[in-house]
């Protein structure tokens, strides 16, 4: 975790790369300390790979530089770099066996016979393949396959482990006990993590700070939480899970910002004072802070509609409601009590819905 | 019926169709060279006669004899022939493959529009008639050519004066038959390398530079291992025609020191003995396919074992 005065153990200063007239990468400053597992998020295209790519050394920034553990990255190869990265496709090599491909880092090193063995039986221990070390990668699962590129990648003992979308090629059950696997692993090495993803619920589950990424720049940095319960920018909002977003204007600072939201035909209050009398805002709401109930509820901010959608999911049903407005609000209601006759609101009931104004997020841009 | 399962009965019975597919190129296969290569056989078994076609069998059982093989034997000639086929086509196979393959990776690693460019440029000496390409390598053999001077003096610049040479006898040597060979023989290795190479997936590199390798030890821990099949396939593009070879040596070689081809078309042609040249051609044949039998025995063997390990 980042701890204040700690010196960076790696930074990113003012990188940018562009890729002839295309700019990847726009000016992207970022200190990541030692230990933490780091996320880069975003969408396809939005640079998240381009700059892990720069960590490794397979490119060079066109602008800025990169400092790991204090040493300026630039002009040294990925071969004398302290970095080992875990590919998407793992690009384990076809022709070496399971433990070939583990020891092949440790070739370059200056180890004995024996002290190889050890570390690749160690490594191969890690990950739970050591019955399997004679296969070549073209026998194993996807999921087995991920392991070796794994351990292969920890095999070096490098300061800093880069993973490229590491769970995206596995199943959904696989992804579930892969991602716990590799929070184990990290907290066992103390290794720094860079895992560069485009999948919200990968990066919230596997690290401690999140970097999201759009067109090359980084919109927000913070703890899952940050980046979820307090996005800064409505990109960021609408990037990491579903949210309600609402355009208003202040019309009253005291006591929390009364906005005026037509959309919700009325004014809506919200626990903030970041705004300023006349500012135009949006006002954002995730589903699962909103309260649904059939009969109108003492809250400050309550309004009515009538559920136009239902979709059950077993531990919770998702309702879209449509104002009198015409706008369409999403709800996630976690179904507290069994049965159909219990449920909450059913198609074309009339239903109120409910906020407090701490659940609301102002944003402004 | 479901309609796309057609079963038994139906005009669109999807074995019949895949029998009838598979079965026109083993066909082709069946005409064009296992019954051309029974009658060859069946001819080295043969005896020689003085009517056309020249060839007579034994009048009694087993009404074959082995005479011809035991010659190929007995006779220096045809040992010295096959050597020197060898010799010429392995030579001429490794110094293609020394040239082709920074060639055919080359191409790999330029961008898009310049490989179709460069492919291109390898495949335009086809254009021209090979004879006239050996015709002019003639030229450049020659005493008097500037190519044969160039090389003189290039070798005299490490020659003391006394020994300094006029010119350098290139034509009819094998000399000049492994290096016309190598030029004619260059497109087949660059192809089937280029088809190879072009197909590894560049992050294996990648991965290996992150792991430690300096580029050249990435291309020998990764690139060369893997472009194994395609070295092959290369090398017996080569290898196998160049083997036979009866145009070039003819035309450049040594005609004391003859290649197998040569000593095929002049059993065939000058002295008209149609079952010993059978005999050489059958004995070539085995020479050329029983390495190539064990060969692809072992590596299926290797790849069973490798795939029925735990």
């Amino acid at each position: 975790m980042p701890s204040e005065g700690q010196a960076p153990f790696i930074r990113i200063e003012g990188v940018t790369k562009d890729f002839g007239k295309f700019t990847a990468v726009k000016n992207v400053s970022l200190d990541i300390f030692k230990g933490e597992m780091f996320a880069l998020l975003g969408g396809s295209g939005c640079g998240k790979t381009t700059l892990l790519r720069m960590l490794a050394g397979f490119e060079a920034p066109t602008s800025g530089r990169i400092f790991i553990d204090g040493q300026d990255m630039t002009g040294v190869p990925p071969y004398e770099r302290p970095v080992n990265m875990m590919f998407q496709s793992y690009a384990l090599f076809p022709h070496m066996s399971v433990e070939g491909n583990v020891g092949y880092g440790l070739k370059h090193e200056k180890v004995t016979a024996k002290e190889r063995t050890d570390r690749v039986r160690q490594m191969l221990d890690l990950v739970q393949l050591t019955p399997l070390a004679g296969r070549k990668p073209h026998q194993l699962s996807g999921g087995q396959r991920q392991r070796v590129a794994l351990a292969r990648a920890l095999a070096k003992q490098p300061k800093l482990l880069l993973l490229d979308e590491p769970l995206g090629a596995l199943d959904k059950k696989l992804r579930e006990h892969t991602q716990f696997e590799i929070m184990s692993i990290q907290e066992r090495t103390g290794i720094t993590f860079v895992v560069v993803t485009h999948d919200q619920e990968e990066a919230m589950t596997l690290a401690n700070r999140i970097a999201v990424m759009d067109h090359g720049e980084i919109r927000q940095i913070g703890a899952p939480t940050d980046v979820y319960e307090f996005p800064n920018s409505r990109f960021v909002a609408g990037f990491i899970g579903s949210i309600n977003m609402f355009e208003g204007e202040v019309t009253k600072n005291g006591a929390g910002l009364t906005i005026s939201v037509p959309t919700l035909g009325g004014d809506i209050t919200v626990s903030s004072d970041a705004a300023a009398v006349g500012d135009k805002v949006t006002v954002a709401v995730r589903p699962e802070k909103i309260v649904i109930s059939r009969d109108r509820p003492e809250a400050v901010n309550a309004i009515s509609g009538v559920v136009r959608d239902l979709g059950y999911f077993g531990k919770d049903s998702l309702y879209r409601v449509s104002l009198a407005t015409g706008a369409l609000v999403s709800v996630n209601s976690v179904n507290i009590s069994r049965g159909g006759t219990a449920k909450t609101a059913d198609w074309e009931d009339k239903v109120w819905l409910s906020f407090d104004p701490s659940a609301a997020i102002l944003l402004k841009d | 019926m479901i309609e796309g399962q057609a079963g038994k009965g139906s005009w669109f019975n999807r074995r019949g169709w895949r029998d009838l597919i598979i079965a026109i190129p083993y066909g082709w296969l069946a005409t064009f060279f296992l019954l051309p290569f029974i009658i060859v056989v069946a001819m080295s078994l043969a005896r020689r006669a003085e009517f056309s076609p020249p060839i007579a069998f034994l009048d009694d059982w087993p009404f074959v004899r082995w005479d011809n093989f035991a010659r190929l034997f007995n006779d220096s000639l045809y040992i010295r022939a096959y050597l020197t086929s060898i010799w010429n086509a392995g030579v001429a196979t490794f110094f293609c493959m020394l040239i082709g393959y920074p060639m055919a990776l080359g191409i790999t690693r330029v961008g898009k529009s310049w490989r179709n460019v460069l492919l291109m440029l390898v495949i335009l000496p086809f254009w021209t008639s090979f004879l006239l390409r050996v015709y002019a390598w003639m030229g450049l053999f020659g005493s008097n050519s500037w190519f044969n001077k160039g090389l003189t003096s290039i070798i005299n610049t490490v020659l003391p004066a006394d020994m300094a040479l006029r010119s350098l006898p290139m034509m009819n040597s094998n000399f000049a038959v492994v290096l016309v060979m190598v030029y004619s023989y260059l497109p087949f290795m660059i192809l089937p390398l280029y088809a190879n190479l072009e197909k590894l997936d560049n992050t294996l590199n990648e991965a290996a530079m992150d792991l430690g390798s300096r580029p050249w030890q990435v291309f020998k821990d990764v690139t060369l291992p893997l472009s194994i099949p395609g070295i092959i396939a290369g090398g017996l593009l080569v290898f196998i025609p160049a083997s036979g070879e009866l145009i070039i040596p003819s035309l450049v070689g040594n005609a004391s020191d003859p290649m197998i081809g040569r000593v095929i078309s002049d059993e065939f042609a000058s002295a008209r003995d149609w079952p010993m040249a059978s005999a050489v051609a059958v004995a070539l044949l085995l020479m050329l396919v029983l390495p190539m039998m064990v060969y692809s025995h072992f590596e299926n063997r290797a790849q069973a074992a490798g795939e029925a390990r735990p």
